[in-house]
């Protein structure tokens, strides 16, 4: 009878629930939930500082355009270089975070990133190994065949696809540099 | 030091990195002690999360020992042992100032969107992560708590993210007593939402997946009905009818960037890229959602649009919430629930996993295998 102005259906009451429940209702006044409400003016952090000192820029770091300045603190962790590097210099400098150019030169920056380093790799003492990388051995012991097999799960409907998308991008590079490369030799 | 570090979609290794430094006055070197995969790890693992560069290290749960203290640093020392939120935060600027620690000004050069997270791209601020040895963490006189007594360690490695997720979900949702609640993943920020909408004061919780050893810890661990949409033709329809045709109080979507249920969003979104996420799980919770209720997303999803129904939010009247949850404000209360036996976060991990083994790790997570519902790193 859902079309009247009363709720439906039967609930349990707050005993049965307390009851059954550990905790049922602890929280149940607002007040006694910490991030409740979620703007909470006068918070003590911890913080002894009213504008953090600057971090020295160990260079030109990128930041996003929407940024009025250098924030106090940033990460280092893997500064830009290389042909990626150029690709997500020019993303940041150019766009906003409100224009799609901007994330989608970042996701062109990644698979180059991606690609550039898989080939740098052989130049080193570690060369990538895609199957030690994947992860794939770790099916061993972990019931690959009945975690999968009979249960339902509706990713199997796609698992297919997966490794065409995985695996399609780099085959579909060799093959372009193969015919650029038999067409350069033909020259 | 060894860290897992990222070489593309798909591929991660161990690897020797040079040890983090003191880079600003507030910085802390951690030794990680403990550390957990994320869910939202697996965002970055299938390159959906853009800007995330080779030799990254992930990682944003984790709890160690202090090493290394900055020349500013007066709230914690050398030895002490921290559990630290995977929000990076000044704590003085207009968002910290409100509380809203995870959309902090001060720490993420790379975007205004998002603040900084250890070990997320440099889109969340270009932080290697705790899936190492080491980490820098930056304003330790902010983030880091010392564990405090009667916490044990997979405790407070789950507070770092996980279960103060879940809560913060339920926190969002605005539950009143009584309220009929929907959680959308039962992975275990879903979990931990779903056993924080009792507390909260609900008088129905229903969790919502496609894998049954999932759906039975949502039953054990957090008390709720369960619902294999898998199974269902139209889960829509099914929540309608559960719930006397009205639908739900509330929904809460647990499940984010990759969800599946609809192949072509998820070719499209997760695996093509051409959108921020696949919506599939917040269109559900959108549709399975009364009139005047509340969506609240926990689910991480990317920057770039997605198709979402929000033509049929309006016309309902929905209030949506959402951020990333500001953990450390949560910290204190559900302290006193596990010190008490209410919460109970480390029935969560299921699998614990050495750091070289880590590559076999994030496959074992990401293809569901083994009943895994949360893996634990050691680095040691």
């Amino acid at each position: 009878m859902p079309y009247t102005s009363e709720k439906p259906g039967t609930r349990p009451t707050a005993e049965e629930l307390r009851a059954r429940i550990p905790g049922w209702g602890a929280d149940l006044d607002p007040a006694d939930r910490p991030a409740f409400p979620r703007e909470q003016p006068g918070i003590i952090t911890g913080a002894h500082w009213d504008l953090p000192p600057q971090q020295p820029n160990p260079g030109r770091r990128e930041r996003s355009v929407e940024h009025l300045r250098l924030t106090p603190v940033f990460g280092t962790a893997q500064p830009l270089r290389g042909v990626a590097g150029v690709i997500r210099r020019y993303a940041y400098d150019t766009y906003s975070e409100g224009q799609t150019a901007h994330w989608l030169l970042l996701i062109l920056g990644d698979r180059v990133d991606a690609m550039t380093a898989h080939l740098k790799s052989f130049a080193t003492l570690r060369p990538d190994n895609p199957i030690a990388e994947s992860g794939i051995l770790g099916e061993r012991g972990r019931r690959p065949l009945a975690s999968r097999v009979g249960r339902g799960r509706i990713d199997l409907k796609h698992a297919w696809l997966d490794p065409i998308l995985v695996l399609g991008p780099w085959v579909l590079t060799a093959v372009v540099t193969i015919r650029t490369l038999r067409r350069i030799a033909r020259r | 030091m060894k860290a897992m570090v990222y070489r593309g979609p798909y591929k991660i290794r161990v690897e020797e990195k040079p040890d983090p430094k003191i880079e600003h006055p507030n910085d802390a070197i951690v030794r990680v002690e403990l550390a957990s995969i994320c869910g939202s790890d697996l965002h970055l693992y299938h390159g959906m999360m853009p800007d995330t560069r080779i030799g990254h290290t992930f990682g944003h749960e984790f709890i160690g020992t202090i090493e290394q203290v900055g020349s500013s640093v007066q709230n914690v020392k050398i030895g002490d042992r921290v559990m630290v939120p995977f929000n990076i935060y000044c704590g003085s600027c207009f968002f910290c100032a409100r509380g809203l620690f995870s959309n902090c000004h001060n720490v993420n050069a790379n975007a205004t969107a998002v603040g900084g997270i250890y070990g997320y791209s440099h889109t969340s601020g270009g932080y290697d992560g705790g899936q190492a040895e080491r980490v820098r963490v930056p304003f330790a006189d902010v983030g880091p708590s010392v564990i405090p007594e009667g916490i044990t360690d997979e405790n407070a490695l789950l507070l770092t993210d996980a279960f103060s997720t879940g809560y913060f979900g339920a926190q969002l949702a605005d539950i009143v007593e009584g309220d009929t609640a929907v959680v959308f993943g039962a992975g275990p920020v879903g979990l931990a939402a779903a056993r924080s909408c009792w507390l909260m004061g609900a008088g129905r919780v229903i969790v919502v997946d496609y894998l049954d050893f999932r759906l039975e810890k949502a039953k054990t661990f957090a008390f709720a009905e369960t619902v294999n949409f898998g199974q269902m033709g139209d889960i829509v329809r099914y929540l309608k009818r559960a719930t006397d045709g009205l639908g739900a109080d509330v929904a809460i979507d647990a499940v984010g960037a990759e969800a599946d249920g609809h192949v072509m969003q998820h070719v499209t979104a997760a695996k093509l890229k051409m959108q921020g996420g696949s919506p599939v799980a917040l269109n559900w919770a959108i549709d399975s959602v009364r009139k005047g209720g509340t969506v609240s997303v926990m689910g991480a999803y990317g920057p770039l649009f997605s198709a979402v129904k929000f033509g049929d939010a309006m016309n309902k009247g929905l209030t949506i919430r959402t951020n990333q949850a500001p953990v450390k404000r949560q910290w204190p209360r559900l302290w006193e629930h596990i010190r008490n036996g209410i919460i109970m976060p480390s029935d969560l991990i299921t699998h614990r996993i050495p750091l070289d083994e880590i590559a076999e790790g994030y496959h074992l997570f990401s293809s569901k295998l083994d009943d895994c519902i949360k893996p634990v790193v050691t680095p040691a």
